[in-house]
């Protein structure tokens, strides 16, 4: 088998996985319209008071909300995709199996990801968007080389959230217990994300920390490329630097706690 | 076993065969007091296992108020760009949001565990509960107690707090006495809300998230001024799914604001009222839920 076949079939399989749920796939995308609805009608408050408040005018904002809704699960801001069972493994030493296996770690688990991700953009992120599209008045481009544009977007977002939540798992080499970590950075998540609230809307230098930052890739990015508010080749760029960058300092981070890795379990 | 004292003991009851002839016989109050004391034990319980891992405990503990803090945090960023969001200054939100929190955070520290009953369901672990002389719903109730929610609480009193000591309320005696009075009748109307929800979790299993959308989806509805939503979505959190009575109602009175919806002043009185009709209502579906029970056989 190629490697590339071998990928392939990873992801597969992590796109298999999450689509056998589909109760509780109807179950969240329920949940996404609520809250979209709850936000819709908040931000129509705040852009009604403050009209183009960060630079967006209300249907804009309302695109915002139901975007951020639909790809919430899709770049995993709160987490709940592949590290919550890395962290399992590393702790109770199964992890060794893993190392030892003739696939790297971090492309398996990026497969795996992918996989997953790719189902949530069709199984959680479609029906809260057009829910939005139905009753709102969204600001959603006609041409298809933006929703192309916005797509790539999305995948370099959701490489950047794995690069991210690779780190949050292999901390577990270090800590055992991933918990403490695992919610430092879904709260990390949804305030830097842009899930919160726009980053744009953030005031002075906090909002030009926060827009710096990793998790800005998630969902401020996308939405950008999506209402042509940012240009989409320096959008790449930042998305795929921190994406380079992260998932390097993952291989590192690896390559350090394999070395001192001790096996739990006999 | 009888030489071993603490959980096991005491929650089977004080010797073999009282429990099934004497339940039926029991009262409901007998019953209710039975329930309540099962459900101080377990809690106990697990109180005492997380104890056993203080630093984790800590951590998580500040983990939960950061988490719940969040939500604030969006509402102060909203009002670092605006002076008013629905005709509301930031103390008046920020009393709207910490009722709501606090009587949130109320039914999360005593039910919160109970979106895990559709997971019991699946794996048919729900099965241990019912074989024991204890009512389930005190058992599911209890199962996983987690202290660390007390972190949501200790947020809600602290907005709520501020909030107080900011706004300038012509306090009288009625004003007074609905601050205690909505935190808790908001507590059991969340309360019911998270009894209702496991029992649906009976029927659907897996779509335990459902459940989120009416209990976090609800407390963040109700963090906001109502005059922000549609009047159709305040009618149906009125009438139909009487959120709007855990804080708006009551709240809105301190406030000395009117509802947005027409409704006599008497209504900011009835959360007690509402609060026990969602109980009486949860009570009905958790019954039907259980009874509607059938084990994985596996």
């Amino acid at each position: 088998m190629g490697t590339g076949r071998l990928y392939a079939a990873v992801a597969v399989g992590g796109f298999r996985r999450f689509a056998t749920y589909r109760t509780a796939t109807a179950a969240g995308v329920f949940t996404n319209t609520v809250f979209g609805l709850i936000l819709a009608y908040v931000f129509i408050a705040l852009w009604d008071t403050r009209p183009h408040l960060g630079g967006y005018d209300q249907a804009q904002a309302l695109t915002y909300v139901w975007l951020g809704q639909a790809l919430l699960m899709v770049v995993a801001v709160m987490g709940g995709g592949f590290e919550d069972e890395l962290i399992e493994r590393i702790r109770t030493g199964d992890i060794a199996i893993d190392l030892y296996r003739p696939a790297d770690l971090q492309l398996w688990w990026l497969a795996q990801d992918a996989g997953r991700a790719l189902f949530h953009l069709l199984g959680r992120g479609v029906i809260p968007l057009a829910f939005g599209a139905v009753f709102f008045d969204l600001a959603l481009p006609a041409s298809p080389l933006t929703w192309i544009a916005f797509l790539l977007a999305v995948v370099l977002g959701v490489v950047v959230s794995f690069a991210l939540r690779f780190l949050v798992a292999l901390s577990a080499f270090w800590l055992l217990d991933g918990a403490g970590t695992a919610q430092l950075a879904w709260i990390t998540g949804i305030f830097c994300s842009g899930m919160l609230l726009p980053l744009n809307v953030f005031p002075g230098a906090l909002g030009e920390v926060v827009r710096a930052l990793p998790w800005s890739s998630l969902i401020q990015a996308p939405v950008d490329v999506l209402l042509g508010t940012a240009d989409p080749v320096g959008t790449y760029a930042f998305q795929a630097a921190w994406a380079v960058g992260l998932l390097a300092a993952g291989r590192l981070v690896q390559s350090v706690a394999t070395r001192r890795v001790v096996v739990q379990g006999g | 076993m009888d030489e071993k004292p603490g959980f096991e003991r005491s929650v089977r009851g004080d010797g073999p065969g009282r429990a099934d002839a004497s339940w039926a016989r029991q009262g409901a109050y007998a019953r209710l007091r039975e329930g309540v004391r099962a459900y101080g034990m377990i809690a106990a319980m697990w109180i005492r296992s997380t104890m056993a891992y203080r630093a984790s405990f800590v951590m998580t503990t500040i983990g939960n108020f950061a988490g719940t803090a969040l939500d604030f945090v969006a509402i102060l960023l909203m009002f670092s760009q605006v002076d008013r969001l629905g005709g509301y200054s930031l103390p008046e939100v920020a009393f709207l949001y910490g009722v709501a929190g606090t009587a949130f955070g109320i039914a999360d520290l005593a039910l919160g565990s109970m979106d895990r009953l559709g997971r019991r369901v699946r794996d048919g672990t729900l099965d241990t509960l019912l074989v024991r002389p204890v009512p389930v719903l005190a058992q599911v109730a209890a199962d996983r107690f987690a202290l660390r929610r007390l972190g949501r609480i200790t947020q809600g009193l602290l907005v709520l707090g501020y909030a107080i000591a900011v706004l300038d309320i012509s306090w009288t005696p009625l004003r007074l006495l609905m601050i205690p009075l909505m935190l808790l009748s908001g507590g059991v109307i969340f309360s019911a809300v998270f009894v209702g929800g496991a029992a649906f979790q009976f029927v659907a299993q897996d779509a335990s998230e459902v459940q989120n959308s009416f209990t976090y989806g609800g407390s963040t509805l109700l963090q906001y001024p109502p005059t922000v939503f549609a009047k159709d979505l305040l009618r149906g959190v009125t009438f139909v799914f009487p959120l709007a009575f855990v804080n708006w109602l009551p709240a809105l009175y301190v406030l000395g604001r009117p509802y947005p919806l027409d409704l006599p002043t008497w209504v900011a009185f009835t959360p007690p009222l509402v609060a026990a009709g969602c109980c009486a209502l949860a009570g009905v579906a958790w019954r039907a839920g259980l009874r509607s029970y059938r084990s994985t056989g596996s």
